[in-house]
């Protein structure tokens, strides 16, 4: 940041957002109150799979205080919610993009699926209207596992997608990879389930919207991380409405973790909807209605091998994986997979050849999307788990058999499509070793032994990448849009600066964040700084909050229009102190006359820039006031290494997690307190996949089985430690603040550390393979199936 | 059916009719606007819609407006002192990063005082498993532990 950070950068700012937050003074969407406002209730298939014959909603219509009950069938006009990621197959041909309808249309594909709404007075009539909605359905089959759901028989979900699938594409040199294999002196194979998990942002989805006669324009408040990409999908696509003439607010929200990124199918009915009946209407989902209807995340069933020389020295990796996509595609699905995903499988190693094929199938489950990592906890889990089982087999030290297979030399370009800029592994691994005391583990582990506890040890060195995107590599990979970012800075004329991002903040803390870095670059008081996000009414434009990719790309769009405005405030300096523009200094938040005590404060220039007596017109427009689009040159790549340490008790098979440590390299840092806490939230959610979460749909009836938190095992405050967390810094090279990213790192590392330490507990007792969550039912049962003589043969 | 009743909530009286059915959280939230008390389930286990009723925490989801009739209701919109002086409690979580997104945090905020008033000097572990009812996404608990005992520790004096 230079001379101009006024100490700011890198220290824990205590958060400007907080105070609202902790006096009830927030306001989220279901917060929000229009005049005149109705509500909506959605009737929802209480089937998986089946066909509607017929609906008569002649009651409901009649109920107390229902304006209007709306069916697939009124929905004249409307498309289906887009896709925006084309993934192209082995077979060279576009991926199978079934109609993804905003009210069914003749069939409903998952419990849950929308089937009518009902608008009302009130939230209870809107229910209680709905109740006497009578349709007709005719049960089909159904069909829940992503890899039953491609077999020869399995109940075929839509007319557009042949045996379910949606593509089956593939990255990397196969033939290559087959003859490294072929001189291999050990290959490890493993098979593993990658669980599904049900995102549960405490704040579940909602949507407000609203219509004007007056100039027929709408107002949509939504629950959403991203609310410009929200605007144009439904306003381009699937409404066909200018995008003028929607305002979409995504005001405080409660958590999203990706499953707030997509367009769905709710808020796109209720701005279609407002119109209709020429009232606002608001809906808010209550938690039943999200297990059912958030996308989901994860989902995979792989097979992976890795092909090693006799000194553990990594030569090849095969990896096949079958991934669900749900009954429809959501909006960025189909490069959760592939894109995100097998570029990723390199991990932190030197591995020369890569292949990977991936199988997308649809099923009668909700959508899956981006959760937390996106793809990227997948390919960790499926790196990590190998390199662990190799370690294993090839009795080489885990900290060892990473080391010797470390990237040390950058920019390194993977075989999997990305060029890591910069890194050193070495570093965060040695730190994480010592912040877990692994010397100290042998006697922990005889010590728990005494006790007829198991003790393991699991390390997972994991890469992302972040900041999304470069736009032409995203483009050549299939994505339907670029993704900039924007960021506006607006100086008022008292000096005070309002920023404008198209970054979102759902909890990240980018008032705190980006005030920080402009006050630091501008010298002024961070209590001048206002941070205006989440509204495409104020904010110029913005592709969101996901992929770890607000600071490093929002971020950077707000540096870039700061120097604008400091190469503005430089000229109308120049002006008032008639000196020459290149003369001009600006430090600690005064221009002055290189050399001489003559300076302007940062207020008399922006004074001067508005309500000037003296300006030179003839040259420069009045106003201070610059916005900025950044897109940036390649991926960021945060990178650490994360050390969970389990005792487990083989009595009744509960996983304790006895130490958490994680040494992160996330580039420069602006506040640590922030980043500290992204790494806890996100450690907490991968603890969560491997401890506790699994969504499960029953495989007879596509019945969702972990529809509440009674079934679905959300991580508790006694269910995980304090955590040991720690950074390394190499900044990253191409972007001027050198930050890679932190929101995803702690959901990427956790599970493959915890399930390497859950293997290492149990192997010994013999137990060879078990999947996430690591529940004490699972655990027991594997503790009993290795301890039967037949297993031992 | 109506349902006529009078309670005291954040230290001012009030009277209101309601639908038979209305849970408290209803009524904080849509005819008093207190919507500083938040809904994130409908099974009564997030802790989102905590209060305190009487000095003690409910949760305001799973409870009929009209069951709160005559009680002392206390909303996160009424902890704070009237001139804006945060409680000790309030002051710690943002001293301590207690929240993020601050969905669950009024929830969090008041399910911590009943916490520490039951529990002065509360471990690690009483704390954690004292705040079982209450769930937060985003910050792993960590930093919300952290707040309860430094709150814990400006409460006592």
């Amino acid at each position: 940041m230079g001379a101009n950070d006024a100490g700011l950068i890198g220290q824990s700012v205590r958060r400007k957002e907080d105070v609202r937050f902790l006096t009830g003074a927030g306001q989220y969407t279901d917060d929000v109150t229009f005049p005149r406002q109705t509500y909506a209730y959605f009737l929802r298939s209480p089937h998986a799979h089946a066909k509607i014959r017929r609906i008569d909603a002649a009651k409901a219509k009649a109920a107390p205080g229902v304006l209007a009950v709306f069916t697939g069938e009124d929905l004249t006009g409307v498309n289906g919610l887009p896709c925006g990621w084309l993934i192209t197959g082995t077979d060279g041909k576009p991926m199978n993009e079934p109609p993804h309808p905003v009210l069914a249309q003749g069939k409903v594909r998952c419990v849950g699926d929308q089937v009518a709404l009902v608008v009302a007075e009130s939230a209870h009539q809107a229910k209680d209207a709905a109740e006497t909605i009578d349709v007709d359905y005719e049960i089909l089959p159904a069909v829940v596992n992503c890899v039953e759901a491609l077999k020869a028989g399995a109940p075929q979900i839509h007319d557009q997608a042949p045996g379910n699938k949606c593509y089956t594409w593939a990255l990397g040199d196969k033939a290559a990879v087959d003859a490294a294999f072929a001189k291999a002196a050990h290959v490890t194979k493993i098979d593993l389930v990658n669980n599904r998990l049900i995102p549960n942002a405490i704040e579940p989805r909602g949507a407000a919207a609203s219509y004007n006669r007056a100039d027929e324009s709408y107002t949509l408040y939504v629950s959403n991380q991203n609310p410009h990409v929200e605007r144009l999908l439904m306003t381009a696509f699937v409404l066909g409405l200018p995008e003028t003439k929607l305002r979409v607010i995504a005001p405080d929200v409660g958590g999203g973790f990706g499953s707030k990124i997509y367009l769905y199918a709710e808020e796109t009915a209720l701005v279609w909807a407002s119109k209709k009946v020429n009232r606002p209407i608001k809906w808010a989902a209550d938690r039943s209605e999200a297990f059912l209807s958030d996308a989901h995340g994860r989902d995979h069933v792989t097979h992976a091998e890795l092909a090693l020389d006799k000194d553990g020295k990594f030569l090849a990796m095969r990896v096949i994986t079958t991934a669900n996509m749900g009954a429809y595609l959501s909006t960025f699905a189909s490069c959760i997979p592939t894109i995100l995903y097998a570029t990723l499988l390199a991990g932190q190693y030197t591995t020369p050849v890569i292949y990977c094929e991936v199988t997308a199938s649809f099923t009668n489950t909700a959508p899956v999307d981006a959760y937390r990592g996106a793809g990227r906890p997948e390919a960790t889990f499926v790196v990590e788990r190998l390199v662990h089982q190799a370690a294993v087999d090839m009795n080489i030290p885990q900290d060892e058999i990473r080391r010797r297979n470390f990237i040390r030399t950058f920019p390194y370009a993977t075989p999997v499509a990305l060029t890591y800029d910069t890194g050193n592994y070495d570093a965060t691994l040695d730190e994480a070793m010592k912040m877990a005391d692994v010397a100290g583990f042998p006697a922990r582990k005889a010590e728990s032994a005494k006790q007829g506890k198991l003790r393991g040890l699991g390390y997972a060195s994991y890469i992302e990448a972040c900041g999304l995107a470069p736009s032409n590599v995203a483009g050549a990979l299939g994505a339907r849009a670029g993704l900039f970012e924007a960021g506006e800075v607006r100086v008022n004329p008292t000096g005070s600066v309002t920023v404008f991002t198209g970054s979102h903040s759902h909890g990240q803390g980018h008032e705190t964040t980006f005030a920080q870095i402009v006050a630091a670059k501008l010298g002024i008081d961070i209590g001048n700084v206002e941070v205006v996000h989440g509204d495409t009414g104020r904010v110029p434009f913005g592709m969101g909050t996901y992929g770890s990719r607000s600071l490093a790309v929002g971020g950077t769009a707000i540096v870039k229009a700061l120097d604008k405005v400091i190469a503005k405030g430089r000229k109308i300096a120049a002006h008032l102190l008639e000196a020459a523009e290149t003369d001009i200094e600006f430090k600690d938040g005064k221009f002055t006359v290189a050399g001489t005590d003559r300076s302007k404060a940062f207020a008399e220039i922006s004074l001067a820039a508005y309500v000037p007596h003296n300006y030179p017109l003839g040259d420069l427009e009045p106003g201070l006031d610059e916005t900025a689009f950044y897109d940036p040159t390649n991926f960021t790549y945060p990178a650490g290494t994360h050390i969970c340490e389990v005792e487990i008790d083989p009595e009744t098979g509960v996983v304790t997690i006895a130490r958490f440590a994680a040494c992160d390299d996330f580039g420069n840092i602006i506040n640590p307190m922030i980043v500290e806490g992204q790494v806890h939230g996100g450690v907490a959610q991968g603890l969560g996949q491997a401890l506790l979460e699994n969504c499960v749909y029953d495989a007879d009836s596509g019945q969702l089985l972990t529809g509440s938190y009674m079934d679905y095992a959300m991580p508790r405050a006694d269910h995980v430690p304090s955590f040991q967390v720690g950074t390394k810094v190499t900044p990253c090279t191409h972007n001027p603040l050198g930050a890679k990213g932190c929101g995803e790192a702690g959901a990427i590392g956790a599970p493959a550390a915890m399930m390497n330490a859950v293997h290492d507990a149990l192997s010994a007792v013999g137990v060879a393979r078990i999947d996430m969550p690591a529940s004490p039912h699972r655990v027991w049962q594997a503790i009993q199936q290795a301890a039967k003589p037949s297993a031992r043969a | 059916m109506s349902v006529q009743l009078s309670l005291t909530v954040n230290g001012k009286a009030v009277s209101a009719a309601v639908d038979a059915r209305t849970l408290l959280v209803e009524l904080l939230r849509n005819q008093l606007a207190l919507t500083g008390t938040h809904v994130g389930c409908d099974t009564g286990q997030c802790g989102a819609c905590t209060v305190l009723l009487d000095g003690r925490a409910v949760k305001a989801c799973n409870m009929l407006a009209a069951q709160a009739g005559g009680a002392k209701v206390l909303t996160i919109e009424g902890l704070a002192a009237a001139d804006g002086t945060l409680h000790p409690m309030q002051a710690a979580f943002k001293d301590c990063h207690g929240l993020q997104c601050g969905f669950c945090t009024s929830g969090m905020v008041l399910s911590a005082i009943d916490l520490v008033q039951r529990h002065p000097n509360a471990d690690e572990k009483t704390i954690r498993e004292e705040l079982e009812g209450n769930f937060c996404r985003c910050t792993g608990y960590h930093n919300i532990v952290r707040a309860v005992q430094q709150g814990a520790a400006a409460m006592a004096k």
